[in-house]
């Protein structure tokens, strides 16, 4: 385990340094730069409260708010996802030529990706701010189903990244499977309007619980129950668990299939 | 003696599964594995090979194309896992395989020096210490704010080298590296390993060109199609693969 540990803090710098990498690339040459993480989810909350208070009405109260929520959290882990899972074949001129631990690359696209949900969810609390509506204190409490996303989002990222390796065609259906799995989180629809059935299966979502718990504390004023908090707490430590194991398991293997 | 090895490789051999048809898709691989047609070709790139190198020596590695040279110093460097055997290392390792492998194109060559020297497992702070220097060496002077992708191969190069020799490391790995640049940076290379073996430092090296070999190297490691044909002092072994 000291190895490990030993080993980590040896590669900590390069850590940082990819993690720097990504976020330069993505903004190089744009005039604004980092200010787009903000900007961004700014400029979709206007377009989003322009669709969904002329065209969409549902009766939930500030409902563009509550879709920027949803988007909040599903764009992370989409985002953290789709990105780890090709960290480790977009690297691999690299790690056919040094040794570098390997799960170095899939961390560093998972924390490029926290550091985009920071800004969203700032832009976020902006937005609620603005529209004033009320504050609680329980806003505080709310970054803890975000680490939880992110944990269970690290986990689903190693073990693609180490299954995209041997089979490449994930890739391609990675992205049709999180566009069904976004219509199975209520992002943009309330719980309430669903019929039993289907109720059912968008409860089996992991990623409901989560949204759900981040949105009682952000917007409602009531805490998670402990038990949707140890489901969550159980879910991303099974989904990490099962990301190492796999990712374990084959990463003398990759060098073979980059 | 093998104690005092700063590198000892122990009876090590290594397989690749040629994949007789390739598959790189889910969908191609169930129906093969339905089909049963998915067949591997084994294909031993090294076999059996032992040797030792011990504290300050340098080594090189000769053979023909294709002998396993780089599957050895990819062995070595961490980077690949044998099939069989052992590989010690003892002491931190400099890899300088294939130079500026780990550019990103895209960024400047000054965010590259950072990128680089993290890879080789520097921080921030010594590397801003070692920067001067490495400006200084690869004579890029001007361009550092240039993204890397404007660079020529040459200048990329001088300056991967710039990077991957700076401090002292206990080994420094070079794959036929001394090939690049013109002439002058050449010699400028040659000096600067040169210094470094003074300081102590293992080379491993391999190169095509025997006179570099005899030049640098203590020791020589023949390897033949996987299999290791001699191990023995520079001369001697120069003399005789020169005459094969």
């Amino acid at each position: 385990m000291s190895t490990y540990i030993k080993n980590f803090l040896k590669f900590q710098p390069l850590l940082s340094e990819l993690v720097a990498r990504d976020v330069k690339i993505k903004y190089r040459r744009s005039v604004l730069g980092v200010l787009w993480t903000l900007l961004n989810p700014l400029c979709m909350m206007v377009i989003l409260s322009v669709v969904f208070s002329n065209i969409f009405k549902f009766d939930i109260e500030n409902f563009p708010l509550y879709v920027l929520s949803g988007q909040v959290v599903f764009n992370f882990f989409n985002d953290a996802t789709t990105s780890s899972m090709t960290s480790i074949i977009n690297n691999a001129a690299l790690l056919k030529k040094v040794y570098v631990p390997k799960y170095l690359f899939v961390l560093a696209r998972v924390f490029s990706s926290f550091i985009n949900l920071m800004a969203s969810y700032t832009a976020l609390l902006l937005v609620m701010v603005a529209v004033r509506t009320e504050l609680y204190w329980t806003v505080f409490l709310s970054f803890i189903p975000l680490l939880l996303v992110v944990v269970f989002s690290l986990g689903i990222g190693m073990l693609l990244a180490a299954m995209t390796v041997r089979f490449r065609d994930i890739m391609h259906l990675y992205s049709v499977f999180t566009t069904g799995l976004m219509y199975l989180t209520p992002v943009i629809y309330p719980m309430s309007m669903l019929p039993g059935k289907i109720r059912m299966v968008v409860l089996l979502n992991p990623l409901t619980n989560y949204l759900e718990m981040f949105r009682d504390l952000i917007f409602n004023n009531t805490l998670p129950s402990a038990g949707a908090l140890a489901l969550g707490v159980g879910e991303g430590l099974a989904a990490l668990a099962l990301g190492l194991y796999v990712f374990y398991k084959n990463q003398d293997e990759f060098i073979l299939n980059i | 003696m093998e104690n005092d090895a700063i590198v000892a490789v122990d009876h090590v051999s290594m397989r690749f599964n040629l994949s007789s048809e390739k598959f790189d898709s889910f969908k191609e691989y169930v129906i093969k594995s339905i089909k049963r047609q998915v067949s591997y070709d084994e294909f031993w790139a090294l076999q059996d090979v032992s040797f030792h190198v011990e504290k300050g020596q340098s080594l090189g590695l000769v053979g023909l194309n294709g002998s396993g040279k780089s599957t050895m110093l990819k062995i070595i460097a961490g980077v690949l896992k044998p099939t069989r055997g052992r590989v010690t290392v003892r002491g931190n390792m400099a890899p300088l395989i294939e130079l500026g492998a780990g550019f990103d194109m895209d960024l400047t060559a000054r965010e590259n020096v950072f990128l680089n020297g993290a890879l080789l497992g520097y921080n921030r702070a010594e590397m801003e210490a070692q920067y001067e220097d490495i400006v200084k060496f690869s004579e890029l002077g001007e361009f550092m704010n240039v993204p890397v992708k404007n660079f020529s191969s040459g200048m990329v190069s001088r300056l991967a080298f710039a990077i991957a020799t700076i401090g002292v490391p206990d080994i420094l790995i070079c794959d036929e590296v001394l090939s690049v640049g013109d002439f002058r940076f050449q010699e400028k290379c040659e000096e600067r390993i040169g210094n470094m073996q003074k300081k102590g430092t293992t080379i491993l090296f391999v190169s095509h060109s025997l006179a570099q070999v005899e030049k640098i190297c203590d020791k020589i490691v023949w390897l033949e199609k996987g299999h290791l044909k001699m191990f023995g002092d520079a001369g001697d072994i120069c003399r005789i693969y020169a005459e094969s």
